[in-house]
């Protein structure tokens, strides 16, 4: 055990580490993390720890303050309270592009693709930190550059091809259909050879098959490039399908967390859900 | 698929660079026959610098997506330290060429250098906010030059902004004379020298843009959020394409500025900057060999409208307004693309009818 796990283990946070993991630095150890937008407080008190081939997700109500947390993980704002490590480096202060290089990446709630470039252009963006060469290299195209750039084009087939999108390749992004779009941005997000993926309700605007395949395929991910994800999401039948851990927000807290059953049972996570039941009801 | 995708695009490069090329060696033909007037010689070498700029301005306006009103300003720095530089090498350096050469790289390593400081605190600011900063900092640099002098005499070099500390001894030159600008410049420039900036321009900027470099740059145009989310330097890539934008300019002003005897400052003025953005939004933004003919088409029009006098700017008026229109409407180009499925068809006859349907 090293002198990270031994401070670790003295944050009394629920773990969600599957057992697999458990000897492992945990890639994402998030500790007492909150942020106020001027009065409100918007996070609270977030504690999650996700091993490193973990896939958990993260639920709750609408407004609820979840893609906020994700907002916070990859520095798109900066927290007011409590710290992020990934894979035990601290984020805080650093931009977003500085983050992503600590590996991880992340899709988005509204679809956010670079509409006017094709897919194959899209995961090459992804893979822009692979191809290694100074700006004088490429600006005239050297030998060096262009084996990378082939490269490139190499790997981003490849994982296109992972997710079934190879014949979309050279399509312009903005025309291809919302789940597709979904599809690309997690290719892109792979692109970047992340240790963790944060997905921000992948499954949104996808019909029952889709959704279907996604499950399969998220577990694929896992799987190929043991990493770990980290899901939002309002399909229940996705989250309670292919997570392993889950914890619910509310007002910006944890309300719950645990495997799916419990989270299933759990009176607090009915709750915030469905109300109160009327009888019970105190006053 | 995608090798045919690259090709497409690497096509469409070799087209751009074939049209400047058959232009040139045209243009070069007629002139070595004797057959251009004077005056069209003489815009020979304006016509290319403005072909720069506007290629230059795309890379900043189209591709990078920023809104730029202060390009001229680049431009006068550069055409200023050109001359000055070109000045200083008369004695040591006896070829025009390479004189010309190093004016030019001097004054797009100045341009160059002006925007990296301009884009610190500038790039900071985006859309509307970044168009206003720019157009600010153009009339802050027309009006700087306009009141900078630059000499030597037998004690040396000599650098002033106000006139009464400029003293130069017995013999002295001025190379900048304030509000008077440049005076008795060195005719350096010619179309050859025009025709490889031209060259040179299209060369970092199609190359650029078919880089790693110029993808990250339409990320970042495209999406920042989620440029910056596949672990891009935003900041970074802005400030590459608006110092490589500076550059090219710089150099075309170099050009400029060695093109005529005399040169005021206030030809780098506000009215400059939006003519070249004019050649940029009617060739289309990101469209590079679109630059490059809409630059060519607007500088000879006002030009050749002369003997109109006084209706030749509410003419030229007319023809933009007019273009706008009929590249706007759909009617328009869906009349265009029977057309060029016409043309398509006589060259593959079997295909015409899929064209036009």
């Amino acid at each position: 055990m090293n002198e990270y796990s031994k401070k670790m283990l003295k944050v009394p946070t629920y773990t969600l580490l599957r057992e697999q993991d458990m000897d492992k630095l945990p890639v994402l150890d998030v500790r007492n993390l909150g942020i106020d937008f001027g009065g409100l407080t918007a996070v609270d008190s977030f504690n999650i720890t996700i091993g490193p081939t973990e896939i958990s997700g993260l639920i709750g109500p609408n407004g609820a303050g979840k893609t906020t947390i994700f907002n916070l993980l990859t520095s798109v704002y900066q927290p007011t309270r409590g710290s992020i490590l990934i894979n035990g480096i601290d984020t805080k202060g650093m931009t977003t592009h500085k983050v992503t290089k600590l590996g991880i990446a992340r899709t988005f709630q509204n679809i956010r693709l670079f509409t006017d470039m094709t897919a194959l252009d899209n995961v090459k963006v992804g893979l822009h930190n692979e191809i290694k060469c100074p700006f004088v290299c490429s600006l005239f195209h050297v030998p060096p550059y262009q084996k990378a750039e082939k490269r490139a084009t190499e790997k981003a087939m490849e994982l296109l091809d992972f997710m079934g999108l190879a014949d979309i390749a050279d399509q312009k992004a903005g025309s291809l259909p919302y789940g597709v779009q979904r599809r690309l941005e997690i290719v892109r997000a792979l692109a970047t050879n992340p240790s963790i993926v944060l997905l921000d309700e992948p499954a949104a605007g996808m019909n029952p098959s889709e959704t279907t395949e996604l499950m399969h395929q998220i577990r694929r991910i896992r799987d190929t490039f043991h990493i770990a994800i980290f899901l939002i999401e309002h399909d229940m039948n996705l989250v309670m399908n292919v997570c392993e851990a889950i914890a619910v927000v509310n007002y910006g807290r944890i309300i719950a967390k645990g495997t799916p059953d419990e989270i299933r049972q759990d009176p607090a996570v009915i709750e915030a859900y469905l109300g109160r039941e009327e009888g019970k009801a105190e006053c | 698929m995608k090798q045919l995708l690259k090709n497409k695009n690497s096509r469409t490069n070799m087209i751009t660079y074939l049209v400047v090329i058959v232009a040139y060696l045209i243009m070069q033909t007629l002139n070595s026959m004797d057959m251009l007037g004077s005056s069209v010689r003489g815009y020979l070498v304006p016509l290319c610098v403005y072909i720069s700029l506007a290629v230059s301005l795309n890379l900043l306006v189209g591709i990078c997506g920023e809104l730029s009103l202060g390009h001229a300003g680049f431009m006068g720095i550069g055409a200023f330290s050109g001359i000055v530089i070109a000045s200083l090498l008369k004695g040591t350096v006896q070829s025009d060429t390479l004189r010309l050469i190093a004016a030019m790289i001097a004054g797009g390593a100045m341009a160059g250098v002006m925007g990296f400081l301009i884009g610190i605190p500038v790039l900071r600011l985006r859309g509307d906010y970044l168009a206003i900063v720019t157009l600010a900092f153009g009339e802050i640099m027309k009006n700087i030059v306009g009141n900078t002098y630059v000499g030597v005499d037998d004690t040396g070099f000599h650098f002033a902004i106000s006139p009464t500390k400029m003293r130069l001894g017995e013999g002295g030159k001025y190379f900048i004379n304030g509000p008077l600008g440049a005076t008795g410049v060195e005719k350096l420039a010619n179309f050859t020298m025009g025709f490889l900036l031209v060259m040179v321009t299209l060369f970092v900027v199609l190359n650029l843009i078919n880089s790693k470099e110029g993808r990250a740059i339409r990320a970042v145009r495209d999406n920042r959020i989620a440029a910056e989310s596949v672990g891009i330097n935003v900041t970074a890539f802005r400030m590459k394409a608006f110092v490589v934008s500076a550059f090219l300019a710089g150099m075309a002003g170099a050009l400029f500025g060695l093109n005529y005897s005399a040169i005021t400052a206030t030809k780098f003025n506000f009215n400059t900057s939006i003519n070249i953005l004019v050649f940029v939004v009617l060739g289309g933004m990101g469209n590079i060999l679109g630059s490059v003919i809409s630059a060519t088409v607007l500088y000879i029009l006002p030009e050749a409208m002369r003997g109109l006098e006084d209706f030749r700017m509410i003419l030229y008026a007319v023809v933009l307004i007019l273009v706008m229109l009929f590249t706007w409407s759909p009617k328009f180009k869906e009349a265009t693309a029977v057309f060029t499925g016409k043309i398509k068809g006589i060259f593959r006859p079997g295909k015409e009818a899929g064209n036009n349907e």
